[in-house]
């Protein structure tokens, strides 16, 4: 049973710089060692590489990098600040694996894809249903990977913590 | 079926069933911890999961190393929340001054070859030198495995790092993995196994094959795995009650790729700023002025490293514009460098030394640099602010390297001291 969202439109935010994107550039050291609540978090994250970005991003919009994103720190505090913003799907090239992990985990949903052709401000729906981004601005269409079968069920469940209540354990089969 | 690699012999071995790559494997986790900066998620995401038991009290720490002593209320909450979970669980706490969580875990013993261990921490791959599938994951699934004793693993594919030769003179583990990541790049082994082999691992110290281990994360990898050799078994012995269970490679073993190196004309290598791959051999950067030198970390923190240092440092002065930190990984390393002397040189050479932990390292305190000062580092990391500054510049070097720098001021050449 999945109750996932399948299709989001939102506004594409890029950073100025494209690729490895770490976690300590999502949301620095400084900031998730005295700070716990999210909301306060979301309005720091991006500081360090392009301090206007916090308060650029609005509800629904999503991220869209290059290659690697998310590399570094273990920080659960870089995909939880970037939800907490109101980021609904980051899209890059490819993502780091921990920063994978936990962004399912915590029911944040990432794309892979090529984002070359994405610039700022475009307008995206993707379909998680055709593995694709409409490109509403340019009116072009591009193939997204599929998301893998386990992290398409954390998100369907609301994240990991919820799947494990639902279920008492892993249930990744049927 | 051909054979496996060691990756996939420790997650088989750790589930119900024979893994191969591309596989979920729902895996026994021996080992599981968090830090002072990643505790608090794991704190809260437990309690979340309803009302619920650790799964075994005894497998689970947490480790206050990353701003102790703390600098800030808001970090001492943190501390104080972790303290009284550890009460009310019964679980264990290596608190404040204990040392660096990667070194402590291998160091009293709570990891041993054939273990799967997972951390709430990206250098967890560290223990990968001692035989040990470890891998860092986020706060919500150390959550999951306090609760269950379990997670899922998907088996990745394995890179094979052969790295031959003979390490010239000032020439060390450090700058031996410095090289390899600027070669592969930050992303070159993401999502995969790496496993290193060659004449060069078998020389080595053991705990020079933990600076190695250490940035396997660097270059994207899941894990940085060593054979457990003689040497290995035998540092497992002195430090651990613990039964090891080595775990070889076969050899019909797959492997996505196999990357050899020969090292025996590699200069000290420096990553520059911003990036770890961004490497440089020392002809090509010395002479470059800094403001402050950092020796010290899970990288190179270790009684090795400090030894090295020393021997540099013993009987100068570092440059008078120049701030020499050195923070020992634990209190076992702080207390024999303390007993051979070698703290004695650092403070009389004008260097600081700092309670063992992470330091400077994650920007929270201790050597903050300023606006436009440049540290060089013995670090694993040189990210733009990952000091706690932004408009700051990391250098990434061997602790002979940063200590040879701190007594001329500028990026300079160990070789010349040794």
């Amino acid at each position: 049973m999945t109750t996932a969202i399948t299709r989001m439109k939102g506004c594409a935010r890029r950073l100025k710089q494209n690729d490895n994107i770490n976690t300590d550039y999502v949301i620095s050291g400084r900031y998730k060692f005295s700070i716990e609540d999210p909301k306060e978090l979301a309005k720091h994250i991006f500081e360090d590489i392009d301090p206007t970005f916090a308060a650029k991003v609005k509800e629904g919009d999503f991220i869209v990098s290059g290659e690697n994103f998310g590399c570094g720190s273990s920080r659960e505090q870089a995909p939880v600040s970037i939800k907490a913003a109101g980021i609904k799907a980051v899209i890059a090239k490819s993502f780091a694996r921990i920063f994978y992990r936990n962004a399912f985990n915590i029911g944040l949903c990432l794309i892979e894809c090529d984002t070359d052709q994405i610039d700022e401000g475009d307008h995206l729906e993707i379909s998680l249903e055709n593995n694709r981004i409409k490109n509403i601005t340019k009116n072009s269409l591009t193939p997204i990977k599929p998301i893998p079968p386990v992290m398409k069920k954390l998100l369907a469940d609301g994240g990991v913590i919820e799947h494990f209540k639902k279920y008492g354990g892993f249930k990744f089969d049927a | 079926m051909g054979g496996q690699t060691i990756a996939e012999k420790i997650l088989s071995n750790h589930s119900s069933k024979k893994v191969k790559v591309g596989d979920i494997a729902i895996c026994r986790v021996d080992f599981y911890f968090g830090q002072d900066g990643t505790s608090g998620i794991i704190i809260d995401n437990f309690r979340k999961l309803g009302n619920i038991k650790p799964s075994d009290k005894t497998k689970f720490y947490m480790v206050i190393d990353h701003s102790g002593p703390s600098p800030s209320v808001g970090v001492s909450t943190i501390h104080k929340k972790m303290r009284a979970f550890a009460d009310e669980y019964g679980v264990g706490i290596y608190d404040v001054g204990v040392g660096v969580c990667h070194q402590i875990i291998p160091e009293l013993g709570h990891v041993v070859p054939g273990d799967l261990v997972i951390g709430a921490d990206s250098h967890t791959c560290t223990y990968g030198a001692i035989n040990v599938f470890s891998t860092g994951v986020g706060s919500t699934d150390l959550a999951i495995t306090l609760a269950s004793g379990k997670n899922w693993f998907k088996v990745p594919q394995t890179v094979k790092i052969m790295i031959n030769g003979k390490l010239p003179k000032g020439v060390y583990s450090k700058d031996v993995i410095l090289h390899i990541i600027g070669k592969l790049g930050a992303n070159g082994c993401t999502y995969k196994s790496a496993e290193f082999y060659g004449d060069v691992i078998e020389k080595l110290s053991v705990e020079s094959r933990f600076t190695i281990s250490n940035m396997a994360v660097e270059m994207g990898a899941k894990c940085g795995l060593m054979q457990a050799d003689k040497k290995a078994l035998d540092w497992i012995k002195k430090h651990s009650k613990k039964q090891p269970r080595p775990v070889f490679a076969d050899k019909g073993a797959v492997y996505e790729a196999v990357k050899e190196f020969d090292v025996s004309r590699l200069s000290p290598q420096v990553a520059k700023p911003h990036t770890v791959d961004n490497v440089s051999a020392i002809e090509e950067v010395k002479g470059k002025h800094i403001d402050q030198a950092y020796i010290g970390t899970c990288t190179n923190g270790r009684l090795e490293d400090l030894e090295t240092a020393a021997k540099i440092l013993k009987g100068k002065k570092i440059h008078p514009d120049v701030k020499l930190i050195v923070a020992p990984a634990s209190r076992i390393v702080y207390l024999d460098a303390l007993k051979k002397g070698m703290l004695d040189i650092f403070i009389k050479a004008g260097g600081v030394v700092l309670s063992p932990g992470c330091g400077p390292c994650v920007g929270t305190h201790g050597g903050v640099p300023a606006d436009g000062e440049i540290c060089i580092s013995t670090a694993n990391r040189n990210f733009k602010g990952r000091m706690g500054n932004p408009n700051a510049f990391i250098y990434l070097a061997s602790p002979a390297t940063c200590a040879a720098s701190a007594i001329e001021g500028k990026i300079a050449d160990p070789r010349r001291y040794l």
